[in-house]
This record gives structure tokens, sequence and C-alpha cells, in this order.
């Protein structure tokens, strides 16, 4: 890996915008703020693929584009499988003597649903074929683009239209999948996760993820007002108290080897900076029906589940 | 006539593709295994670790991707191929339109094997024929000589700019794909020269400005948009368009093959066999046709007059073409090497009825359903049918217009 990148806020701010402003997303939109962030940490000419849901559909109206990059979307389940082809094609071009550029970096987008879901097998394909490009999955827990449906990245509890909260069953019966430690297990240059509520962790690791050779994954955490059920003010506060909490804690794992981002990192040495899962729970409507008795035990499992994990967590940082 | 020196070579289908796709200056490859297809893929593996091309091979996981990234590939301005046929091409379905619908000119081999289920891994077009509207053009070969032939000129076809459509080059399972024939071939130089360098056309730029139609990050474009019912339907109307174009640039592609090369199909869209004054004839698609050809000497030799029409290319339809040389044919039967269950008679048997209704004279029809899962079609079983005409020709009267050949009943 390279020296790390040093950028000033200045730089960020006055750096234009390649994912602009006029797409359609709702107000307060997590996964907008994401790719608008991440789109900031570019280092030169790069091409961008995005799946299928609500990114691709709200900033790509035809005859309209938010987008100031070549992009391009084919389907759903395969943006792995795209970004695979642009690199192959880059990666002849070159050598052929027929790319203007010396370096183009590659970027996917895709949601939970195009990643833990449908697009999973062609995600580890590609990371397993090694090739040069930086996927990123804007994890906004559900299928938002066609109306709130469960997905594999859905935590316990959440009620979704194919999940719903209802008299006997509290919300989605099973656990969020562990998709980053998945992708770990690839072997892959560089795995992490983010959190749009901290924007310069965020902006490092993009860069990192595009200055690594091979496959890097980039798993950012995006809050959703329409689908989690919440006041669209309330996006980055959410963001933060999943940090805050260990719902989401923050972390990268360079070959392989995991260490704690600065804002978890605080938490895994003060523990008593911790807070309950309960007061980020309480603020999502998604999760409004475990405040009615009868399930309140769900709070305690889904307690029990981020302790276990925070924990296991620490133990791959040796943070003991 | 050419002058070119051409090499002769024993090859099976799979690898007179193979050589073409190589000698075509291909940038990116992406496939996934499947029989009988696979040798089209190891044979390319092949030139890769012998460094005897500079193609970028992917190696996907599922044909899927394979077509994915395909489709990127081309989007981002490479030459690109893959191969599949039966489960593979149907695991494709839902790319192919998309392929399409993107105008990426990718061309691909489909060495035509039937569906499951029962699953066989033996001849059939049931494969293709489910993707015939899938807004690729398809070109059906007799031999293996035709499939090296037909993969060069695809590649021309497809990136021509009034086209810009994917190709699929559809060869027989195992009768082609695993057959030894001599093919003669070109050398390296008089293919690249046949082709040229991928052209990128010239589209709108996000300024109103004239930009490459690729994904290009000094004019960036977006590519596979959302187009609701305000725009949607123009983009498939320009499809329609392209295929309609596409008929005459097959055409002319094809012929100035034959001028490097000498050998010629037909039209390039159909090809006829004795059926100037032919009073019966069939049509057919794929390398039965060599079957039938022979038989069709026989019967001249005994006076009948029979002939046949090849359909090489299915997609675009060349309607009149079809019904020019139909004209004066007195019964016809159409050979379908696939189902449409409960349609009334194969995909074949479809078209064809279809150019024939409204014309002055429409023959006596028949379908025949025949090989399904590679059951062989002998000579004798193609006698059959022509005698069928004879006896329709005689009593002026088809019994059954949708007839199986060869199978338990
Ligand atoms: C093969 C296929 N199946 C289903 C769909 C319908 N579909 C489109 S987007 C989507 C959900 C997207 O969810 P996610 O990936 O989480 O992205 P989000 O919309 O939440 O941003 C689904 C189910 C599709 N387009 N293609
Ligand atoms: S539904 Fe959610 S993810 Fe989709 S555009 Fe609206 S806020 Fe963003
Ligand atoms: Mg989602």
């Amino acid at each position: 890996m390279t020296a790390p990148w040093k950028f000033t806020a200045r730089e960020i701010v006055e750096k234009p915008d390649l994912f602009t402003s006029g797409h359609r997303a709702c107000a307060g939109c997590g996964p907008a703020i994401a790719l608008r962030q991440i789109m900031k940490a570019t280092r030169g000419p790069t091409i961008v693929t995005n799946a299928t849901g609500c990114m691709e559909v709200v900033s790509t109206i035809y005859p309209y584009t938010a987008w100031k990059v070549p992009w391009i979307h084919t389907a759903f389940e395969n943006v792995a499988a795209n970004a695979s082809g642009i690199e192959a094609a880059l990666k002849v071009l070159k050598r052929k003597g027929k790319l203007e550029h010396k370096n183009v970096d590659v970027i996917a987008f895709a949601g939970d649903g195009g990643t833990f879901d449908i697009g999973l097998q062609a995600l580890s394909g590609a990371a397993e074929r090694g090739h040069d490009f930086l996927y990123v999955l804007y994890d906004n827990e559900a299928y938002m683009n066609t109306g709130i449906q469960r997905s594999g990245g859905t935590p316990h509890g959440a009620s979704t239209t194919t999940s719903p909260g209802g008299k006997v069953i509290p919300g989605k019966p099973q656990f969020k999948k562990p998709i980053a430690n998945i992708m770990v297990a690839h072997e892959i240059p560089y795995v992490a996760t983010a959190s749009i509520s901290f924007w310069q962790d965020l902006i490092i690791k993009t860069r990192r993820g595009l200055e690594v050779k091979g496959p890097a994954f980039l798993h950012v955490f995006a809050p959703c007002p329409r689908g989690w059920r919440y006041h669209t003010s309330k996006t980055i506060e959410i963001s933060r108290l999943a940090v805050e909490t260990c719902v989401f804690p923050l972390w990268e794992a360079k070959y392989g080897e995991y260490s704690l981002s600065p804002q978890s990192k605080v938490v895994a040495l003060k523990p008593e900076r911790k807070k309950p899962v309960k007061e980020y729970l309480e603020v999502q409507r998604r999760f409004g029906h475990l405040f009615k008795p009868g399930f309140r035990n769900v709070i305690d499992e889904i307690q029990n589940i981020t302790d276990k994990r925070w924990n296991q967590l620490l133990k791959k940082c040796n943070i003991t | 006539m050419t002058t070119i020196k051409q090499n002769t070579l024993a090859l099976n289908g799979d690898e007179a593709v193979a050589l073409a796709v190589k000698q075509s200056d291909v940038d990116v490859v992406a496939a996934y295994p499947i029989t009988p297809q696979t040798i089209i893929v190891e044979k390319f593996s092949e030139y890769i670790a012998d460094g005897e091309v500079e193609t970028e091979f992917v190696c996907t996981e599922s044909e899927h991707s394979a077509l994915s990234a395909c489709l990127t590939a081309s989007a981002t301005g490479a030459r690109t191929f893959t191969a599949s046929a039966s489960a593979g091409l149907a695991l494709m379905h839902e790319i192919l339109y998309v392929t399409s619908g993107c105008r990426a000119p990718i061309v691909m081999a489909i060495a035509n094997r039937a569906l499951s289920a029962p699953i066989n891994i033996h001849c059939d077009h049931s494969d293709s024929m489910a993707e015939r509207d899938s807004g690729w053009i398809q070109i059906y070969v007799e031999n293996s000589q035709e499939a090296y032939d037909s993969i060069i000129q695809a590649f021309r076809i497809a990136e021509h700019p009034d086209v810009l459509l994917p190709v699929m080059v559809c060869l027989d399972a195992f009768f082609l794909s695993h057959t030894l024939e001599n093919v003669k071939t070109l050398p390296n130089e008089a293919v690249q020269e046949f082709i040229g360098d991928r052209q990128i056309p010239l589209v709108l730029g996000h300024e109103g400005e004239k930009v490459p139609f690729k994904l290009d990050p000094k004019n960036p474009i977006t590519i596979g948009p959302l187009a609701l019912y305000d725009y949607y339907f123009e983009h498939k109307r320009q499809q329609e368009e392209a295929m309609r174009e596409a008929l005459r640039i097959i055409r002319q592609v094809h012929n100035e093959f034959a001028e490097t090369s000498g050998r010629k199909y037909g039209n390039g869209l159909i090809e006829t066999y004795h059926l100037e004054d032919a009073e019966i004839a069939t049509v057919c698609v794929g390398s039965t046709a060599g079957t039938i050809k022979t038989v069709v000497d026989q019967l001249r030799e005994q006076g009948v007059k029979a002939g046949i029409l090849r359909l090489r290319t299915l997609r675009p339809l060349p309607f009149s073409d079809i019904k020019k040389a139909l004209e004066g044919v007195k019964a016809l039967a159409v050979m379908d090497r696939s189902n449409s269950f409960g349609g009334h008679g194969g995909p074949v048997f479809h078209e064809i009825r279809h150019v024939l209704y409204g014309t002055h004279s429409t023959p006596f029809v028949v379908n025949y359903i025949f090989g399904l899962g590679g059951r062989d079609m002998p000579q004798n079983a193609i006698l059959g049918i022509y005698r069928d005409l004879q006896a329709i020709l005689k009593t002026e009267r088809v019994v059954e217009d949708v007839r199986f050949a060869g199978v338990r009943e």
C-alpha cells in the first residue's frame, strides 16, 4: 500500500461533485450522501458501475444523469461481474496502447440486496479472480427501491414489508449476515466498514480501497428515512448511534489484519462510552413494535448479538 | 476470386470458432464452460497460456457473469467474445436483453444443445430459439467451415455503426462442435485486414456535444439508465431499426468476405439449393441442411423437382428473400429442431407460415419437429418427408400440418 493520502477538508469541499445534485433521492437519503462523499475521494479517471436499486434509479432517469463520470448499469445481481469486465477491458486496452489514461479506477456500487443476496455469487467470483476494483456496498438494510423488503442485510427484529412486525412474529427473525467478514475470508487486500456520519474516515477508506492493487470491499452504513421510518433530519444522527452502540462498528482489514478505526477504538478503550442498543432502536419506527409488551425480549437478543459480535471483533483486532 | 493462400486444417466446429476468435484480435473473452461449447473455452485458454493472443480472458463463475463482464468490457471499448449453450444460454437470458438494449456488439458462439429436463447434452435448437426475441442477430451455420467464416463476419456485422447489435453464431452440438472437418483458414493478416479496428460511433454527450459511445473518462456518458413510458419505447424502436439495417449489412459483409475467401453461403441471409424450379421443398436451419442436400440430389436424379431453402439468418428474418425464394413451390415442409409447446408447430414453422401468408399461391405447408435431444435425422427419414410432400401434392390435401419425425408415439 502506498503512503496514506492526506487531504484537507477544504480540498474536499472545493472538489467538484462527480455525483451531482438534481438526482431524485428522498430528502435525508443516506445512500445519496454516501455516494457523494465517496466520489469526493476519487483520485483520477474513474468508471462507475451501479447495480439496480435506489441509487441507480434516482440518479439516471433518462434523459438526465447525476453522474459526471462514465457510468453503466446493466442489472441487479451482476455489478461485480460488470466491474470485472471493465477492468479486463482497461487492462488489455492499456497493454495494446489503446488507452489514453495511465490509470483508470473502477468502482462498483450496490445496495444490500445486490450484495448480501442476489449479487453475492458475482461478488465472490470477482473477488476470487482478483480484479482491481473497489466494491462499495451502500447498506440501507432492505430492498428500498422495491418498497422496503427484507434482505440478508436487514437486522434482527426490523419490520419490513416481507418481514412485518406482526401479532406473533416480531419482524425479521434472522440476524444480519456478517458480509464484511465474509469478504475478509476471501483474502482480498482491503476490507473496511464505514459510516456516512464519519465522513473523513469514509473518504480515507475509499481512497485506500482505490489505491490498493486488487479487490477492495467497502461496507458503508447508509440509513434510509423512508424504510427505517424516522424523520429525514436524523440520518447522520442515527448513523452515529449505530457506531456508538457497536451495532455497526468501524474497522478495516488490510490483507486480513483487522484494526479498529478511531471512532470505534474510543469505545473499545473506554467501554463505558458504549451506548445501549435501545438508544439506537427507539429512534426508528422499523423497530417500534419491539417496544410493545411481549416483544421486549427481542431488544435483549439484539443487545446480545451486538455484544457477541463486538467482542469477536475486539479479539480479531487484538484488543482484550 | 481470391488469390489469398489458405491453410486447410482438420478442425472440429469448436476449434474452428476458437481459431476465428483468435484471428479476430479480440480484446476480452469472458466465458464459462458447458458441453458442447467447452472446447472453445479450453482451446482459447491454451492460446492464452501459450502467449499466442493478447486477449484478456475472464474465466467467470457463471454464464450470467460471463455475459455481464462481456457487456461492460464492450462498453469500455473492447472487442468482446463469449460462447455458451443450453442451460448456460438460459442463465444469460436476462443479460441478453440488456446487451442488445445497451447496443453492445458482442459476438457469441452457441453450440446448440437441448434444454433440461431430462438433462441432455446433445443437439437441438431449443436454447437459441428461446432467445430469438432477445434483440440478438442469429446466424445458424451448416458446417464448421461456415462457423469459422461466420465468426469473422460477425464482428464486422455487430460493430457496424448502422447495426451495433450483438450476434449469435449458432452451430449444432456434436454434429458440428465435435466433428472433424477440413476447414480452410485465412492467414491472420487477412482476417485482421478484413475486420479492422473496432469503430466506436459518436453519440450526443451530456452537453449535446458528440462523444464516443463508450465508457471514456474524457467524455463521460451514462449507459443503461432508467427510461419509463416517456422514453423506453423509442429505445426499442431504434433496436428494430438496427435489425432492419442488419439485413443489408449482413449481405454486404458476407459478399466482401466472399471476395477475400472465395466462399459464399447463398446471399448471406438464405441459401437455396435446387429451389428455382422446385415443386416440393423443405426449409431448415443448421447442419441438417447438409443431409437434406444429399437427398435432394438423389431425388433430382429420379427427376423429382425437389429443393431446399436453408435459413442462415433467423434474426433479422429475411422476410422478402424467403418469400421470393419460395415462389412457385407447391408443397413445403418446414423442419424444426425445437418445439413451441402448445404453439401448434415449432418456431421456424411459425416464421415461415408468417412469411407465406397473403402470397398469391400459398403452398401446402407442413411442419416436422425432429431431432430433439440429438436424435439423428438420417437420409431415409428426410426422403420420407419429400415422399409425404409428393403425396400432399397428389391428394391436394394436408391431413396433419404439425408432425413429429423419428419419435416413438
Ligand atoms: C433479477 C432481479 N430481481 C429482482 C429485481 C427487482 N429489484 C430491483 S431493485 C431491488 C432491490 C434493491 O435492493 P438493494 O440492493 O438493497 O438496493 P436499494 O434499493 O435498497 O438501494 C429489487 C428486488 C430486479 N431488478 N432484478
Ligand atoms: S427510499 Fe431510502 S434509499 Fe431510496 S432514495 Fe429514498 S431515502 Fe434513499
Ligand atoms: Mg437496500
